[in-house]
């Protein structure tokens, strides 16, 4: 236990010393804070709170920048302190494989649970202030909030995953771009193309549904934007399927934090240094 | 060597293949508790990666490594590496840590008391630069930062991989005096060296490696003995008599130059007695006599194949 502090206090450290925290929560507080802006503008007849329209288009946002994020603070964990040889030593130590992984995983997800809630709370906490704040908003915000850090979570894992895999740091960049590409962008492209393309022949809407279920930013936006009214309202969302639900969604994040946190520990259990 | 303790080191047929390459064939040898054991050999030669095979960083393709009685790869050495002490090849530290962070990091991960890490920094001589960035130290201050960890905890297993590379001579010879402070404690070191000049009177035996083979294992006499290089003898003889000296002397040996006052010539070290009690008796024309073994350097160029055929 003691150890898992010690590594994730190092990382928090480096954190703080290499500004990557302070830049981190200076582009989501921006982020939220003009989206929030631009919420508090008339929302014309869609009955929605100030907050519930910023948690609706924060949530579209994040879904492209807290993966970049996350993918960015993770990529180079393991391959980078192979290249330098700091891994090594670190190895000769009192510390099991599975500890480095876990304590570099805790420590990295409190760096960005602490930008996103300092980020995006500013901006909450900003329409607050203005009085466009409701019950419902407010917990929505603060969903969004626990969704976000958990899908930041999945692409630190992911992002660990590359980075135990490959030889070399570039290859671990170039990896991380294509994972960010492939998963957040063009997943969703690839599946709108079929849909138009198939017309409903093949693809039922179960499987639409099973496939969006799959990847780890449909069930986040998904997520976000359904299981409030006052949000799906101001995403035009409302009454539309969830898919999964809110509990199983969160579940299936979870599934996608804990596979390729394991995948990594045991790919690095078996690496030779 | 008692046959009632086991060796805190054992390498039984250790071999370790790269993909295809072969980087150790065969290694065996044991190490007992308080030794100071050099490992030498050309880079390449094995060295590191025997050192990795006893850290547990890599697993060995045959044979077995114990250390302290276990696999150092397995799940329960995780906790028995407390005792244990490595400086790498070429250390590396996060560079933007400054030396006392580094040391206090990894004293916690020891779980050794923080207070300790200042007097070790200044055991080490880098108590000016404790507060500096370790991107900012020289060669031989992160040398000596990685020394100061490895002796984190006063191990009782010290592995140190060409420890002495980037210190200058006066740093070396205090890097040799702290060895023999942590062998008083009762420790037992394992380093590596490229020269066999450098370790003498450190270490008490010398394992040398030649392309993944140990070649040699022993103490600097036993491997002298082994070597079987010849032992230069010159005999200084009164003006004129050297020719008739060279003739007398006779068998046994290899005259190598005369001249008016002088008699080089070379002998197997088993008939060195013999020849100089042959020299010995040759009585008034004898001046002198100086009697040179093989130095180390020739016992080392011996063993790895420098210049002549193993």
């Amino acid at each position: 236990m003691k150890v898992l502090w010690c590594l994730a206090g190092k990382e928090i450290r480096d954190g703080m010393r290499n500004r990557w925290i302070a830049a981190a929560i200076a582009i989501l507080a921006a982020l939220a804070i003009s989206l929030s802006l631009l919420g508090s503008a008339p929302v014309g007849e869609v009955k929605a709170s100030t907050l519930s329209v910023t948690v609706a288009s924060l949530s579209s946002l994040s879904v492209y920048l807290i993966p970049l994020i996350a993918l960015m603070l993770s990529y180079d964990a393991l391959v980078g302190e192979f290249e330098r040889g700091t891994m090594q030593l670190l190895l000769t130590y009192p510390v099991a494989r599975w500890q480095v992984i876990l304590g570099k995983f805790l420590g990295h997800v409190a760096i960005l649970v602490l930008a996103i809630a300092v980020g995006y709370g500013a901006a909450g906490l900003a329409v607050a202030l203005g009085g466009g704040a409701d019950p419902q908003g407010a917990r929505a915000f603060l969903f969004l909030i626990g969704s976000s850090a958990l899908l930041g979570a999945v692409f630190i894992a992911l992002g660990y995953l590359l980075s135990a895999v490959v030889r070399e740091r570039a290859t671990a960049a170039g990896l991380a771009v294509a994972l960010w590409l492939g998963l957040v962008v063009l997943y969703d492209l690839a599946l709108l193309g079929v849909l138009i393309a198939d017309r409903g022949q093949m693809v039922s809407q179960a499987m639409a549904s099973a496939l969006m279920a799959v990847n780890p930013t449909d069930l986040y936006r998904v997520f976000n934007l359904t299981s409030f009214d006052g949000v799906a309202a101001a995403a035009g969302m409302l009454g539309a399927e969830g898919g999964l639900g809110p509990l199983l969604s969160l579940a299936v994040l979870g599934g996608w934090v804990i596979v390729p946190l394991g995948a990594t520990m045991a790919v690095f259990q078996r690496r030779e240094l | 060597m008692s046959a009632m303790t086991p060796p805190v080191i054992a390498l039984r047929a250790v071999s370790k293949r790269y993909g295809a390459k072969e980087v150790l064939h065969g290694v065996d040898f044991g190490i007992e508790a308080g030794e100071c054991v050099a490992l030498i050999g050309h880079n390449g030669a094995g060295k590191t990666t025997l050192l990795k095979l006893l850290l547990g960083l890599t697993r060995p393709s045959g044979g077995s490594v114990r250390v302290e009685g276990q696999d150092p790869v397995s799940a329960r050495s995780a906790a028995a590496r407390r005792g244990i002490g490595y400086l790498p090849e070429s250390v590396a530290f996060h560079d933007a840590m400054t030396g006392l962070e580094v040391l206090r990091f990894y004293a916690r991960l020891k779980g050794e008391p923080l207070g300790a890490c200042g007097g070790l920094l200044e055991r080490v001589g880098l108590n000016e630069a404790v507060a500096r960035r370790v991107g900012t130290y020289s060669k031989g201050m992160r040398q000596r930062l990685g020394l100061a960890q490895a002796l984190l905890g006063e191990p009782r297993l010290l592995f140190l991989d060409e420890p002495t590379t980037g210190l200058d001579p006066s740093l070396r010879r205090r890097f040799y005096e702290l060895i023999q402070e942590i062998r008083g404690r009762g420790a037992t070191v394992l380093l590596s060296s490229h020269a066999l000049s450098e370790i003498e009177g450190s270490a008490n035996r010398t394992a040398i490696m030649r392309e993944g083979r140990l070649v040699a294992f022993g103490t600097l006499a036993e491997l002298r003995l082994a070597a079987k290089l010849p032992v230069r003898i010159r005999v200084a003889v009164r003006p004129g008599m050297a020719a008739s000296i060279a003739q007398d002397i006779g068998a046994k040996v290899n005259l190598l130059k005369v001249n008016d006052t002088m008699v080089d010539l070379t002998c197997g070290a088993g008939d060195k007695m013999d020849v100089v009690r042959r020299i010995a008796a040759l009585g008034g024309p004898v001046t002198d006599v100086d009697i040179a073994p093989p130095n180390l350097d020739e016992v080392y160029a011996h063993f790895v194949g420098e210049g002549r055929p193993l």
